[in-house]
């Protein structure tokens, strides 16, 4: 480890905790529907949207209603995008000429891009055309992302509104999130990659002439634009297989740590945006507070264990930090910090691969991702699932303050814990049930390239990033089969949707619910002994529950190494 | 408090208790029975798993091994089931000397009109409502009902244990009789209010004895989310040999068997009922009969305390502390003539004022002159006094007199009556004026005596985040000096009935939740608004029907410690489930390294307390787990300490305990249980 490792850590945590208000500020805005400075430009383009459509923005939604509207135009879109990658060799604007995307693999791309994950079983730069890229994929990323916040809004007002019937408008918040936003803030960095020299164009290759003498073909594309969109809407889904190794993708050292602060830049925005919307903003800082000390715990680890290196390879004579699977332009510290940052805000871009990181230093990003992508986690659905643990949270350690437990002014009581241990049941039950399931049919364990424990935690972390919407690849699986293809398409759908409903029900009913005060009587959840709370029930409750798959998989590897046997 | 927790530490762990329980132990293993608990009844399926595989079973495990499991995960069961038993046992106790004195019961029942001599014997069981029964001296009364006629003392100790008589009278507020309570002078009629099987005293059997325990809402949650922790934990080990065929090897059912139990949460599980129903014994025990357990949870969550200023603030009754006089007038005349006009009035107040012109200007008129006439209280006048044929002494309310007096109205002694007047109520006092053939002499000053320590009671309510309103008939001046004296938070002035309901609806409005205790036929309304109402026992049978509570000692002051009960009763839910999930830590690490180091070797590491083999590391955690039952069995039943403070303060202490000790307990416990287990060679 190194100082420059640790400064570069710093820099990071300080630009971040930087951003949180201003971004949060500008949030709750959008969940309030207020005008912000860019409605003078684009006031008029929302209106149309809505005029266009027949929709009433103010219609207060159930939350029943707003599920349904919410499922019907994700669903619809990604029939969209698989009808585009079916008929991608039909469509225009295929310079390279692909043929049409195989049909488990279009079913897959199209629910991965969907439910905001963005797992590629493909390598894009051979496989989808500008049209798909564009069409079929980047749109997810704008609406997928949308969907993600405006949910996240749902649940806000559940706990902010008072005997109320609604939680907002799906489709107002999908639109306002999507214009005054993501958009903006996209064109600002895709402008930025731009001028960082990442391409932005609809030509499909370049040949060069390298130094040998030797033709190579440069594949290209409207890269800076989808660059930017990846990130911001922690969606991960590269231009190109190596993804934010890619020097096309990632050139300097500056997009870098541009890249990795828009991963968590709307993530943490929302904290702030909670407390604004409960009116205590020290609500949502002392969420922020339990979601930072798991990520620089996490981060600490992963740093430490991938500067520490292989001691095997110490042995060979060969010292240093474990550098296999990195790019030299980034080094250990910002591949592990990005590492942890993109696992655990369910982004899934990748600057280094996964696969190559030591046992423990790989387990971070797995564990970040078992956890239910709550740290920081996607741009509204890690506050979210945060928020359902939190309620667990107050529901188990709130009964000792000699009440029925309250969370924000809002009893909780067998509704809500009902429904919150029903989403987060569903992720234990998906990561293992699929994961026990392949480490033993036959096209299961087709897929893993390594052996042993190793093997192992391919599966495992295959099936985490699916179900958690991560989409980052432990690589080393071979997912593109009609068996991964399937599964892991079934698991991405489970794990947004299955979630999201169950969450939507709870928003309800807390909405309905008459506000209670706060008085010294009522259970403390700001400060330190609530973010302590906090951390331990996400601990407990998501993580212990992957202890045993852990220890065979990544910890096993990691004792193995040790001993001097590698996988 | 203190008698109260003296009372159940003696009469815990009797053997009377004890013996019965571990019979109904077994009995409760009725699958029926069993299954409203799903954490035991998933315990018991895996435990006659593990007791069919024992027979028919081969994994290479040793038999002694084996059966050691099965025994330990019956008795996981048991210790639930007793838990519960022991927690039963004492209400049926006291059960049984109720049901003892309702069968005893005999009516003579009123034949023709209410009023008429014709009784005829009935057994108890026969009346109906609207029956009217006659009930002499000596009788035991033999259904809930109303006096309609007559005026008895009656004791109640059967239903409060309090043996002093108490008068119940038809008319006014003190009508309602309780069905096993006997007459001991005089006689009344009684109309029967409820059918058989209804009356107070079924209502009380089926309660202590737990016929009737319906799971609480905050219980349901919790019951949820034990069931929903129970399915992901099955789902964590129902994975595992999956898992161990890729890593070549399986595991034996028994111990993935051992890991379930172990991680699912017994422990709760297992005292959550017997802490509901020692909650509703704790309450029992303190003469409060709650309807519902609902009520009691409700009283943990109170906001707002609605107390009654007389008798619960200050003492019941005013005393009199100083002679003002009006006009010029010398003091010992005024005292002198308020005297005279009290000496016939027996009201606590009207004696004080005697003792007080006694010792302090030593007047020593012991009787009326002979030929006086004493002017009589009246609701209408408001004044009494005494005619000595010469002079007419006069004492009441001050508007009254002065109304009586249409002369002295307009004198300057008025006015300076006035001003002292108010003097005394900003004072908290309440005054009362004296006047002598139409002549003002001055005022007495009446002082409420506001109840000792009431004041940091209110404090410690003040911190837990409980507000504190006074009601009373008082004018709102007087009021606000007693509201500032006692240290409540609010007070309502002059309150009627009407205002007592609205000032409820106000507050929930808001969100909060009001308790309040009343006894009046007019407090029914408020009683029933109210989330906790507690009824006073010696109030209306309306009053009684209308609260969820009632209180066997008719002590308003208790509405304070009934919030206490429901506190403790939520925090001891809480802590011991906080405590449970804590625990799986440490299990975790005693049972994977066990589990799987014969998969891969290195995962020995994980083995952090050391445990001497696989098996013994097995064993220890699921004698642990079986263990920490019993051993929290007096805690559940008692409650966890608690003591008045902030939500703060209070889960800062709590979380240390139950849940940095739930962390750390097992790893201690594991460890010496192995210990014991490797030194006498079970495993």
């Amino acid at each position: 480890m190194t100082f420059q490792g640790w400064l570069l850590i710093a820099v990071f945590t300080g630009i971040l905790l930087a951003l949180v208000k201003p971004i949060g500020l500008w949030l709750f805005a959008l969940y309030e529907g207020r005008r912000t400075p860019l409605h003078v430009l684009l006031g008029p383009v929302e209106r149309g949207f809505y005029r266009l459509s027949g929709i009433d923005p103010d219609e207060d939604q159930s939350w029943r209603r707003y599920a349904v509207h919410m499922l019907i135009f994700n669903a619809a879109l990604m029939l969209l995008t698989y009808a585009v990658l079916r008929a991608q060799a039909l469509l225009p604007l295929n310079p390279l000429g692909f043929g049409a995307v195989s049909e488990h693999l279009a079913f897959n791309t199209a629910i991965s891009f969907g439910a905001n994950t963005n797992w590629q079983s493909y390598a894009g730069e051979s496989t989808m055309s500008n049209l798909s890229q564009m069409l079929g994929l980047t749109i997810h990323n704008f609406l997928s992302a949308a969907t993600g916040i405006a949910l996240a809004f749902a649940l806000f007002r559940g706990f902010a509104r008072r005997s109320a019937t609604g939680i907002g408008n799906f489709w107002a918040d999908v639109t306002r999130v999507t214009l005054y936003l993501l958009l903006p803030l996209s064109i600002v960095l895709a402008v930025f990659y731009i001028a960082s020299g990442v391409p932005q164009t609809l030509a499909g290759s370049v040949d060069i002439a390298t130094l040998e003498g030797a033709k190579q073909t440069l594949a290209l594309g409207p890269v800076a634009s989808q660059e930017a969109i990846k990130m911001l809407g922690t969606n991960g889904g590269g231009f190109f297989n190596a993804n934010s190794a890619h020097p096309f993708e990632n050139p300097t050292a500056l997009t870098d740590l541009v890249q990795m602060l828009s991963i968590f830049a709307i993530g943490v925005g929302l904290t702030y945006c909670f407390g604004k919307a409960v009116g205590n903003t020290r609500q949502g800082w002392a969420i922020l507070a339990a979601m930072m000390t798991l990520f620089l715990a996490g981060t600490t680890i992963a740093y430490w264990q991938e500067a520490a290196g292989n001691p095997v390879l110490h042995g060979l004579g060969l010292p240093g930090g474990n550098m296999e699977g990195k790019e030299v332009r980034f080094g250990i510290a910002a591949s592990s910090l990005f590492s942890v940052i993109t696992t655990a805000a369910s982004c899934g871009a990748v600057n280094a691969m996964h696969d190559s990181f030591t046992a423990l230093g790989g387990m971070i990003p797995l564990f970040n991702m078992q956890l239910g992508e709550v740290v920081i986690g996607g741009v509204g659905a890690g506050i979210y699932g945060f928020l359902l643990f939190a309620i667990l949270a107050v529901f188990v350690a709130g009964l000792m303050v000699g009440r029925t437990p309250e969370y924000v002014g809002k009893k909780i009581e067998s509704r809500e814990v009902k429904l919150s241990v029903l989403a987060i049941a569903v992720l234990p039950l998906c990561i293992l049930g699929m994961s026990a399931v392949a480490s033993i049919i036959p096209a299961g364990l087709a897929g893993p390239l390594n052996k042993g424990p190793h093997g192992f935690s391919e599966i495992l972390y295959a099936f985490t990033s699916a179900v958690a919407n991560n989409g980052s690849a432990f690589a080393g699986l071979t997912a593109n089969t009609p068996f991964y293809n399937g599964m892991l398409g079934v698991a991405m759908w489970i794990g947004r949707f299955f979630i999201i409903i169950p969450m939507l029900a709870v928003a309800g009913g807390l909405a309905a619910k008459k506000h209670t005060p706060e008085s010294a009587g009522s259970f403390p959840t700001t400060g330190l002994l609530w973010t302590g709370l906090l951390i331990g029930i996400v601990l407990i409750v998501g993580g212990l529950t992957f202890l045993p798959s852990l220890a065979l998989g990544p910890i096993a590897d990691h004792l193995a190494m040790i001993r001097g046997q590698l996988f | 408090m203190a008698r109260n927790s003296q009372a159940s530490s003696k009469s815990l762990f009797t053997a009377e208790l004890i013996v019965p329980a571990i019979g109904d132990a077994f009995r409760k293993l009725n699958p029926k029975e069993l299954i409203r608990n799903p954490v035991m009844f998933t315990t018991a399926v895996v435990a006659l798993l593990l007791t069919v595989l024992l027979v028919v079973g081969q994994d290479g495990l040793g038999i002694g091994f084996k059966l050691q499991l099965v025994i330990w995960l019956w008795l996981t069961v048991l210790f639930g089931t007793f838990a519960e038993a022991l927690a039963e046992g004492r209400g049926k106790a006291q059960a049984a000397s109720l049901r003892a004195t309702k069968a005893e019961l005999t009516a003579k029942r009123v034949k023709g009109a209410i009023d008429s001599g014709v009784v005829e014997d009935v057994p108890a069981s026969a009346l109906r409502k609207d029956d009217v029964v006659l009930v002499q001296t000596g009788d035991l009364i033999p259904s809930d009902g109303e006096v309609i006629a007559g005026v008895a003392s009656v004791n109640e100790a059967a239903i409060t244990g309090e043996s002093a008589p108490v008068i119940r009278e038809a008319g006014g507020d003190r009508s309602a009789v309780t069905a096993g309570t006997r007459v001991i002078s005089d006689e009344i009629r009684v109309k029967v209010t409820v059918n058989p099987g209804q009356g107070f005293l079924d209502r009380m059997i089926a309660l202590v004895e737990g016929a009737e325990r319906q799971k609480t809402p905050n219980e349901i949650a919790l019951t949820l989310l034990l069931v929903g922790l129970t399915i992901i934990f099955l789902i964590a080990v129902g994975t595992i040999p999956a898992f161990a065929t890729y890593a070549g090897g399986s595991i034996p059912v028994s111990i993935l068997a051992a890991l379930l139990i172990t991680l699912i949460p017994t422990t709760i599980a297992a005292l959550l009922s017997a802490i509901g129903i020692a909650g509703m014994d704790r309450l029992v025990r303190f003469n409060v009969l709650a309807k519902s357990g609902r009520a009691v949870e409700a009283a943990g969550d109170i906001d707002v305390l609605l107390l009654d200023k007389t008798g619960t603030i200050t003492i019941g009754d005013r005393q009199a502390t100083e002679f003002r006089p009006v006009g010029g007038i010398d003091v010992r005349e005024l005292a002198e003539a308020a005297l005279l006009a009290s000496l016939a009035d027996e009201t606590p107040e009207g004696r004080s004022i005697v003792v007080l012109a006694r010792e302090k200007f030593g007047l020593d008129l012991a009787a009326l002159p002979a030929g006086a006439e004493v002017i009589p209280f009246t609701a209408q006048t408001r004044i009494s006094g005494v005619d000595t044929g010469g002079r007419v002494v006069q004492k009441g309310a001050v508007q009254a007199i002065l109304k009586a007096n249409p002369g002295a109205g307009s004198t300057a002694a008025a006015t300076e009556l006035r001003r002292i007047t108010d003097e005394i109520a900003r004072a908290g006092g309440t005054p009362l004026a004296v006047a002598v053939d139409g002549t003002l002499l001055g005022a007495i000053f009446l002082k409420d005596i506001v109840k000792a320590g009431i004041r940091e009671r209110f404090g410690e309510l003040r911190a837990m985040g409980i507000r504190t309103v006074m009601i009373t008939g008082d004018n709102p001046l007087t009021a606000s000096s007693i509201a500032a004296e006692a240290g409540v938070d609010d007070f309502l002035a002059e309150a009627t009935p009407e205002d007592k309901l609205a000032l409820i609806r106000k507050e929930q409005q808001g969100g909060r939740l009001v308790a309040m205790c009343g006894d009046g036929t007019n407090d029914a309304p408020a009683l029933a608004q109210a989330d906790v109402g507690v009824a006073m026992n010696t109030g209306t049978q309306a009053a009684r029907e209308a609260g969820n509570m009632v209180d066997l000692d008719s002590d308003p002051t208790k509405l304070i410690e009934v919030v206490g009960l429901g506190k403790q009763l939520l925090m001891t839910r809480g802590a011991l489930t906080t405590f449970s999930v804590a625990n799986d830590v440490a299990k975790y690490f005693a049972i994977i390294p066990a589990m799987f180091v014969a998969l891969y070797p290195g995962l020995g590491v994980l083995n952090v307390m050391g445990l001497g083999t696989p098996e013994s590391a097995i064993l220890s955690a699921i004698i642990f787990n079986a263990l920490i039952i019993p051993l929290l069995v007096p805690l559940a039943l008692k409650g966890v300490k608690y003591k008045p403070m902030g939500a703060g303060p209070l889960l800062a202490r709590n979380l240390a305990i139950y849940g940095l000790g739930g962390l750390l307990a097992p790893f201690l416990g594991i460890k010496l249980i192995d210990l014991a287990v490797n030194g006498i060679g079970l495993a």
